[in-house]
């Protein structure tokens, strides 16, 4: 391939990918330049092709033949972010915003809005896109107004297993301009200014990375990728690979140009099918048109890069023990020094990025590191993408410029809390994390805004919990987690994960005592100090960040014996108020244990020694009778 | 090591195991590449197939052994002919996933880990199919259940037990 060949790729099909970046008048215009009046994009993520986007492809596809529609064009894209209503499908270039399709919304959308003269069918929008005013373009909503999309700029607009798309919508012009005209220290000058810090967890500055790789002496050296997205509720880099994989081809690539490197691995998630197919075709692509491989752009440059697939620890994300993984053995960290800048993968330097890391790559290079440096706060530049989950209505994949609020990203992106339940903490950082209080809503959001309040960014997973989650009983899922993916190399973790969940079990059974916290509290420090990895170093920050800031709940767990959440089964019952039950007897009826008993019209009973606390008669009692107490 | 079941190899599969040795042999790091296919072709990593790794790499069995039991995804024992995978990702776990393998369990009358008897369904948890807007979720081989209630379950399994 040389220049011209990509410079003709990007005039043949910019305009038919420009059209998804722009809406209205303008869009109009575009899109009949482009000989599709309609183009029709399908999310084809993992979130979405969980709730059968596949099968609304199909429908459509059925449909716009039936129709004879051969100027609409259907394009399956990466994910658009507001998982929460999948499978979605935007139709362009009006920006019609389509929630919860199914195969029938498909047909009815195919024949009333793709056909000639059709209008929009506002009943099936996302009704965030319906104001009294009209309908608006999605990017209008709440859930998209505040975000800034750098890293998935590409993801949910073109076609990632179409290479040309991805060319056209910008990927490998900054891979030409590093190969065209920049020497090896001003692409890592270039990255030093941008302010860009790494984005899986621990946010080293990812310039000072490459420079000390490119220091190391040596003809043999590595850039890998991290892609083993472990943080349970964490899917930024899953839909960074399934919606712009070549991005991350193409960063990897520049920095191997940097350091000189001419190997690179990509070590993924096997759990991850979509986005490891994705990248095999993104790959073989690449090769095809002599993007990866030798003399890339005529420059004499040779890169390629290797696949590995991680079987299921969490260690791994350890950069260390992730490159003894690639090595074929187990994932267990070693001491460091040596660094992997010096000694690193099979013994040779090695620079390893995460996936959201290598996304911002060709921005920077792009628009320049004085650019990037102006989004976000001083010490943490650009942006962060967020997995947000839990209790929030619009639980989805969120970027956002640094130091945003927690709140605006909760009560305006995320829509809030649903059921009208109370806010009750944020969990960021995942197992290695803790949590931010309703107390420190307001707090902008950044790498040390987070540490000073005892959490972490983490790789984005965020987690929001409301009234009806326990704080002990979290601290203990996550110490779950740690214990069962300790390595088991040093003693710290392997024991120390192990007697801290202990205690944290006593505790949620009722059986707590007074001195239990002060010894959590002593453990949880030795296991900071003294573990080899940051797994065993960061497993307690969930109990700690939970003590400092829900210590009543504990001493209420220990002291009083209840929990106010209602979650922790040992300390509560089940009682039926007499003056609100009519004795309808539904409840004896769906008791799996005969617990309840009682006749016709008069109140009912729960036999606390018979009860399992299944919570099936709550959920049935139509006059909220039945209490937790 | 625990054997639930005798080892029913085919020549065909050893055949196939041997080839894909054969073929991965002189990539440096390939015995995790290895038992991933191994596991494909066989449906789990028993003594029987590790020895036949261990000796196609000329490598000890106690460090194939080492690396099989590392990582979760390796299964020492068979599975069941439908793979139920549930998860107990954090954003599924406060949506009460704990409540649908509770429920699993129940119906299904094994734990979790475990193949019934009939070896029609096995249960294992897993930690985060990425899924997290239909939390809590659930696999049954590639098909994802999304927004579970624990009074869906039955029906679920229902399905996969007439085909049968």
């Amino acid at each position: 391939m040389t220049i011209q060949e990509l410079d003709a790729i990007r005039a043949k099909k910019s305009d038919l990918v420009r059209v998804r970046r722009i809406v209205r008048e303008e869009g109009e215009k575009l899109a009949k330049k482009t000989g599709y009046r309609k183009q029709v994009l399908v999310c084809g993520g993992t979130g979405c092709t969980s709730s059968h986007s596949m099968k609304v492809i199909a429908q459509l596809e059925e449909s716009l033949k039936e129709l004879g529609l051969s100027d609409v064009l259907i394009v399956k894209t990466g994910c658009f972010g507001l998982c929460a209503l999948g499978p979605i499908m935007i139709v362009y270039p009006e920006g019609a915003f389509y929630a919860q399709m199914t195969p029938e919304h498909a047909k009815t959308i195919a024949e009333k809005h793709l056909i000639p003269g059709g209008q929009i069918v506002t009943e099936l929008l996302y009704q965030g896109t319906v104001t009294k005013d009209g309908i608006i373009p999605f990017s209008e909503t709440a859930f998209y107004k505040k975000q800034l999309r750098i890293a998935l700029r590409n993801c949910g607009v073109i076609a990632p297993e179409d290479i040309e798309e991805a060319i056209a919508a910008g990927d490998y012009a900054a891979l030409e301009k590093v190969l065209t005209g920049m020497t090896p220290d001003d692409v890592i000058n270039e990255m030093l200014a941008s302010g860009l810090r790494g984005r899986g967890g621990a946010g080293f500055p990812t310039g000072r990375k490459w420079a000390f790789a490119k220091a190391s002496q040596g003809n043999v050296k590595y850039v890998c990728c991290n892609a083993d997205e472990g943080d349970p509720g964490a899917f930024m880099d899953r839909s960074v690979l399934e919606g712009d994989p070549h991005c991350v081809l193409e960063a990897m690539a520049i920095a191997g140009y940097a350091i000189g490197s001419s190997h690179g691995f990509i070590y993924v998630r096997a759990e991850y099918p979509v986005a490891v197919e994705r990248l095999k075709i993104a790959i073989r692509q690449a090769r095809e048109y002599g993007l990866l491989g030798k003399n890339i752009l005529g420059s004499g440059f040779d890169f390629d890069i290797e696949i590995r697939l991680g079987a299921g620890a969490f260690v791994c994300g350890e950069e260390t023990a992730l490159m003894r993984s690639i090595e074929g053995h187990r994932g267990e960290p070693r001491p460091r020094p040596p660094f992997p800048a010096v000694k690193g993968l099979f013994g040779k330097p090695t620079i390893l990025n995460n996936v959201e890391t290598w996304a911002n790559v060709n921005p920077i290079i792009m628009n320049g590191a004085a650019w990037f440096s102006s989004i976000g706060t001083p010490t943490s530049s650009g942006t962060k993408v967020f997995a947000l989950g839990g209790k929030i209505t619009n639980v989805g994949l969120v970027e956002v410029p640094m130091g945003t609020t927690l709140r605006e990203i909760v009560e305006e992106i995320g829509g809030g809390i649903p059921n009208g339940k109370k806010f009750k903490a944020a969990q960021t950082g995942g197992p290695s994390g803790g949590c931010i209080p309703a107390e420190y809503i307001d707090i902008p959001i950044d790498y040390d805004s987070l540490l000073s309040i005892g959490s972490m960014m983490g790789s984005g997973g965020m987690i929001i919990l409301d009234e009806d989650t326990c704080m002990v009983d979290i601290a203990k899922f996550y110490l779950e987690f740690t214990a069962d993916e300790s390595c088991g190399k040093c003693t710290p973790c392997r024991i120390g994960t192990k007697r801290l969940l202990q205690l944290l079990t006593k505790i949620t059974e009722g059986k707590g005592e007074p001195e239990d916290l002060e010894k959590i509290e002593e453990l949880s420090n030795h296991m900071k100090q003294s573990s080899l990895c940051a797994l065993g170093q960061s497993a307690p920050n969930p109990i700690l960040s939970t003590l400092r800031y829900f210590r009543e709940e504990y001493v209420e767990h220990i002291e009083k014996k209840i929990c106010r959440a209602g979650v922790c089964k040992a300390l509560f019952t089940y009682y039926v108020d007499p003056k609100k039950c009519k004795g309808c007897t539904l409840c004896a009826r769906n008791c799996p244990v005969h617990a309840i008993s009682g006749s016709v019209k008069q109140p009912h009973v729960i036999d606390t020694a018979k009860c399992v606390k299944c919570g099936l008669c709550i959920a049935n009692c139509k006059f909220g009778a039945i209490e937790r107490r | 090591m625990e054997h639930h079941s005798a080892f029913h190899g085919t020549a065909e599969q050893e055949a196939k195991l041997r080839a894909v040795i054969e073929e991965s042999r002189s990539v440096p790091g390939c015995l995790m590449h290895i038992l991933q296919e191994a596991q494909g072709i066989y449906g789990y990593l028993p003594i029987e197939v590790q020895k036949i790794v261990a000796e196609g790499l000329d490598i000890s069995l106690s460090e194939v052994y080492g690396v099989v039991t590392f990582y979760s995804q390796f299964s020492l024992n068979p599975k069941g002919k439908h793979r139920i995978s549930i998860c107990l990702g954090t954003a599924c776990y406060v949506k009460g996933s704990d409540k649908i393998l509770e429920e699993l369990e129940k119906q299904l009358n094994i734990k979790c880990g475990e193949c019934t008897p009939d070896g029609l369904f096995s249960i294992d948890s897993c930690r985060c199919v990425g899924a997290c807007g239909l939390a809590p979720v659930m696999m049954i081989d590639d098909e994802v259940y999304g927004k579970l209630k624990p009074d869906m379950v039955k029906g679920i399994l229902e399905k996969y037990k007439e085909e049968k």
